[in-house]
């Protein structure tokens, strides 16, 4: 497996720079080529934060970003400003939630998913027409031919995110971010979506990066998961490993109060309190107020990230193995 | 048990009234046709897809939108033909829940005064300090404390928004709530809370709930029916043990196969539909689910299968309903 993303300690806050607001809160993370990461939280975890300094696309000031983001060894908060738009689109894939609100309404999509293509590489407008038919092929657009002088209000939610991903599959990228793709649509054609991303992953090995606060879907298409909360990763692990075995109280409690088709329990589970406001909670653990196994300690110190095996990391004082100081 | 309310050929269109020049486009038939009953003291769930008709629905038993034609029962009258006066007077008996907790909410209204609302409005708060006892005592039954009584909406987060909601809902005794999806805009940590209390309330209270959703995993736990609607008819209703463990519909199928399952490596057994919903102001002749149907034969574009008995307590509207859904995989396969 070769090293692709590998996020550093990465920062986000708004505010005076004495009294910060924290938003993302020095996390690191990994993303190996072909591999598909889910960063799973709740509203105000800071998940869509990631994302979005990833590809360097908030806006300094009022906000400010630190850290490393390391692309193919290249840390992508260092190099000019200027020069991200090569990468964006062309090396990284972003799809977002809502696919109306990203399109250009007075854009056919054949045209926009040729400019993807026409920014980035040096093609003939007859070879950028057919890749952009075999684009839309790819995610299952049907009758592409007949759609590329389409407007996107012609196409329903679904088929506009098919559209999205043509877009950001455009250059083939190695990195796919997809920031809630399939939250603004039903479930039968969630359904679709997933598979098509699924489809699209195994044909050209990109790996994804997929923003979500559904565990169901993680469940669907991620090799490895993230949890955040309040702007900390909570714990990371292999899907199986994170489903079968959690570790945290906070992603334990989030598993159990999903409710599922198939459980026969009288009573959801439920983690009492709420989730706190963005930056409210400045020292210790954030989730110490609704945690069941809180102690002393969580009040004073936020716990570290530990191993508990392989590839399996989690942030509790409570549950941290023996012998971690 | 007995009938409390009674839904008989229910339809509601939405006529073209856009000032654009050219033809009208035909009118919308958000409901179509439905017929049920909903038992005192019952739990109905109503699950469907965007434009199912699912919202226009609870609406229309409300009457907070006149139908286009059927009737609707309520304990024993008909509303349809009720005097505006007679309806209000109704609506101290019957309440809503909304989806959003940040729209339906007066800003500048204080938490004591929106919870008080429905009790002023039937002369039923009584004035100072008993007033202010009542909206107390609503709030600890939603998990509040009554000292939030003062603030203001945008002072709480959107699982104690939809705690108020429910407050000011059940703070005149209703015996019948519509929940139009209570639970959809929250985070899953505050999903199971909502769950529960309105679960709790309800088996303390005896009220009959008509909870709308997108998401038959969701109403798994407070539903004892549920009816599933696909372009304004139902396709599908029975008891829930009927529906999730032995459905008859392929939508139903679908749907419950098509839902995200916390659980991986189960992504093999997934149905999963072709194309999307198609527009409501164009439902395809016959069955409507005909388009995306598996099993689709001529026969569903010629009839429209109508709501039958197939096995105790489940209604199915499909033409192949009969054959059971575990035999008629194997005749696909």
């Amino acid at each position: 497996m070769t090293l692709l993303l590998d996020v550093q300690n990465l920062v986000v806050e708004f505010g005076p720079v004495r009294n910060p607001v924290r938003v993302v809160n020095g996390i690191s993370f990994t993303v190996q080529a072909g591999e598909s990461v889910g960063i799973v939280g709740e509203s105000g975890s800071g998940k869509s934060m990631t994302a979005l300094s990833i590809l360097r696309l908030v806006n300094e000031p009022p906000a400010r970003v630190s850290g490393k983001v390391l692309f193919q060894g290249r840390d992508l908060m260092q190099i000019p400003k200027r020069d991200m738009p090569a990468v964006r689109g062309k090396e990284i894939g972003m799809i977002f939630q809502e696919p109306m609100s990203s399109l250009n309404p007075v854009m056919t999509i054949g045209d926009q998913i040729d400019e993807a293509i026409f920014l980035h590489e040096d093609l003939s407008k007859a070879a950028r027409r057919q890749r952009v038919i075999d684009l839309l092929r790819l995610v299952g657009m049907p009758d592409p031919e007949n759609r590329l002088s389409a407007y996107p209000d012609q196409f329903s939610g679904g088929m506009r995110q098919r559209v999205m991903a043509a877009m950001a599959m455009a250059c083939n990228p190695k990195l796919l971010i997809a920031d809630e793709p399939t939250t603004a649509l039903d479930v039968t054609i969630q359904a679709q979506v997933l598979a098509m991303m699924l489809d699209i992953r195994t044909r050209l090995n990109s790996a994804i990066l997929l923003i979500t606060h559904d565990l169901g879907v993680v469940a669907e298409i991620c090799d490895r998961v993230v949890v955040m909360y309040a702007g900390h990763i909570m714990e990371d692990a292999g899907v199986h490993e994170l489903f079968a075995n959690a570790r945290h109280p906070y992603t334990q409690g989030l598993l159990k109060s999903v409710p599922t088709l198939n459980d026969t329990r009288k009573r959801l589970h439920q983690i009492p309190g709420t989730v706190p406001p963005a930056g409210t909670i400045k020292q210790g653990c954030p989730f110490r107020p609704r945690c069941p196994m809180r102690m002393d300690r969580c009040a004073v110190e936020m716990p570290p990230l530990v191993a508990h095996g392989p590839a399996h990391r989690a942030a509790c004082w409570a549950t941290q193995p023996e012998g971690v100081a | 048990m007995t009938v409390l309310m009674t839904i008989d050929g229910l339809t509601k269109s939405f006529a073209d009234t856009s000032m654009r020049l050219g033809p009208k486009r035909p009118p919308v038939r958000a409901v179509d046709g439905v017929s049920f009953h909903i038992m005192q003291g019952e739990v109905l769930a109503v699950v469907g897809e965007s434009g199912c008709g699912k919202s226009t629905l609870g609406r229309l038993l409300l009457r907070l939108i006149e139908p286009t034609s059927g009737t609707v029962t309520f304990e024993g009258q008909n509303m349809s033909v009720m005097a505006p006066e007679q309806v209000r007077q109704m609506r101290q008996r019957m309440q809503m829940v909304f989806q959003d907790p940040f729209g339906s909410l007066s800003p500048r209204r204080t938490i004591a005064n929106i919870i008080a609302e429905p009790m002023d409005t039937f002369g039923l708060s009584g004035t100072g300090k008993a007033r202010r006892e009542k909206v107390a005592a609503l709030l600890q039954m939603v998990g509040l404390p009554s000292i939030y009584m003062d603030r203001k909406p945008r002072q709480f987060s959107g699982g104690q928004r939809q705690r108020i909601g429910i407050a000011r809902a059940i703070s005149v005794d209703p015996t019948f709530i519509v929940a139009d999806e209570p639970v959809s805009a929250l985070d899953v940590s505050i999903q199971a809370q909502i769950i529960n209390l309105m679960q709790d309330l309800q088996q303390d209270k005896g009220f009959s709930f008509l909870f709308i959703a997108h998401d038959l995993a969701v109403v798994r736990h407070i539903a004892d029916r549920v009816a599933v609607m696909y372009l304004g008819r139902i396709v599908e209703i029975g008891t829930k043990g009927q529906v999730y463990n032995a459905p008859h519909h392929p939508y139903t199928e679908a749907l419950l196969s098509a839902a995200p399952h916390p659980e991986p490596g189960r992504r093999e057994t997934r149905i999963i539909l072709q194309g999307d919903v198609p527009s409501p102001s164009n439902v395809p002749s016959g069955c409507a689910f005909r388009t995306r149907c598996p099993l689709a034969q001529d026969i569903c574009a010629r009839e429209q299968p109508a709501l039958r008995e197939v096995a105790p307590g489940l209604n199915t509207a499909c033409h192949f309903a009969a054959a059971h859904p575990i035999t008629r995989h194997r005749a696909q396969a």
